[in-house]
């Protein structure tokens, strides 16, 4: 999977490490901003009130 | 990850035996499906962590920010109390003058509470909402229970390990801790009484007279007490059950006539630091 990954991308090897750390960085903006908040209330463990 | 996938493996030595070919393509499409099914769990367990992350920290950060400037920018608005600690006569035990009416997801109050460090307060608003008012405001008030000072039951509820976690240290409350309300008017002093832990159905917190009953019961009789209750989750993280404090109230006073002797020793200057412990 990581492998191709690694194939896909384009330019040399300091290049493609360049890439991937922008590619994590845009991973970690989408979850923190959308994904994480909108998965975080159906788990346990965030209610605080009862009724 | 196998980044030498690129390569070919070097030619084996003439002297070596050949394995059948058939054997060892079914066992590379094998390594393949493992390696990739690996890669996958990693992937999930690293997301995991940065799930952990943003849910134990960076909300945090985030509400940090956002309740210290919601505090400064309310109590801004209000009259600061003068420099002086609130003489004897002007600590009410009757009923205090009327607020106005709250207006849901406003901010109509700020909570101070000694024990959680000298720099605490956080910003009390209307309702229980989850995403508008305790993930953003801090502290919400139970809508139906009564407001500060009243005879009855003034409930609040706050997070306990996210978003700032303004409850975070509630287990930490002893029996005749000050808790203290402010409105724009008005000093609400509350001292700690018992606590106790409860499942989310037990609303008997909540009644006038507060119990751990399944539902909220009214009195037949007259109220006499001025209670608080505090509501959060339990336990830490894992929060399936709920943590209550209950309170009842010492007295109230007006801002105007100062600050409560139970605030003394609180550095509450604004100079947007931090509320630590």
């Amino acid at each position: 999977m990581y492998a191709a990954l690694w194939r896909v991308l384009p330019g040399p090897a300091w290049c493609k490490v360049i890439e991937l750390v922008v590619l994590a960085a845009i991973v970690v903006v989408v979850c923190f901003t959308w994904v994480f908040p909108a998965v975080e209330p159906h788990l346990p463990g965030s209610g605080q009130t009862v009724g | 990850m196998t980044l030498g996938d690129t390569q070919r493996a070097p030619e084996p030595l003439p002297s070596r035996p050949r394995r059948p070919r058939r054997r060892s393509r079914a066992l590379a499409v094998t390594l393949r499906s493992a390696s990739v099914l690996g890669e996958l769990m990693v992937t999930a367990g690293v997301l995991i962590v940065l799930f952990l992350v943003w849910q134990l920290l960076w909300t945090d950060v985030v509400a940090d920010r956002a309740q210290a400037a919601i505090v400064q920018q309310v109590e801004s608005t209000w009259t600061a109390p003068p420099d002086t600690t609130i003489p004897q006569v002007q600590r009410h035990t009757d009923d205090p003058p009327p607020e106005p009416a709250p207006v849901e997801g406003k901010v109509w109050a700020t909570i101070y509470v000694p024990r959680f460090g000298k720099h605490y307060v956080r910003p009390v608003a209307e309702g229980i909402d989850k995403t508008t008012v305790l993930d953003k405001l801090g502290v919400g008030h139970y809508p139906t229970t009564q407001m500060p000072g009243e005879l009855g039951n003034f409930a609040v509820a706050g997070h306990r390990t996210t978003f700032v976690k303004p409850f975070a240290q509630i287990a930490e409350i002893r029996k005749g801790d000050a808790i203290v309300f402010r409105t724009k008017t008005t000093w609400y002093v509350y001292r700690a009484t018992d606590h106790l832990v409860v499942w989310p159905g037990q609303v008997g917190v909540l009644s006038p007279v507060p119990d751990d009953g399944w539902q909220v019961t009214q009195p037949t009789g007259p109220l006499t007490k001025r209670y608080l209750t505090m509501t959060s989750c339990h336990p830490k993280v894992w929060g399936v059950k709920r943590y209550v404090q209950h309170g009842v109230l010492s007295y109230w006073a007006p801002v105007s006539s100062g600050v409560p002797p139970e605030l003394a020793g609180m550095d509450l200057s604004k100079d947007g630091k931090k509320a630590t412990s």
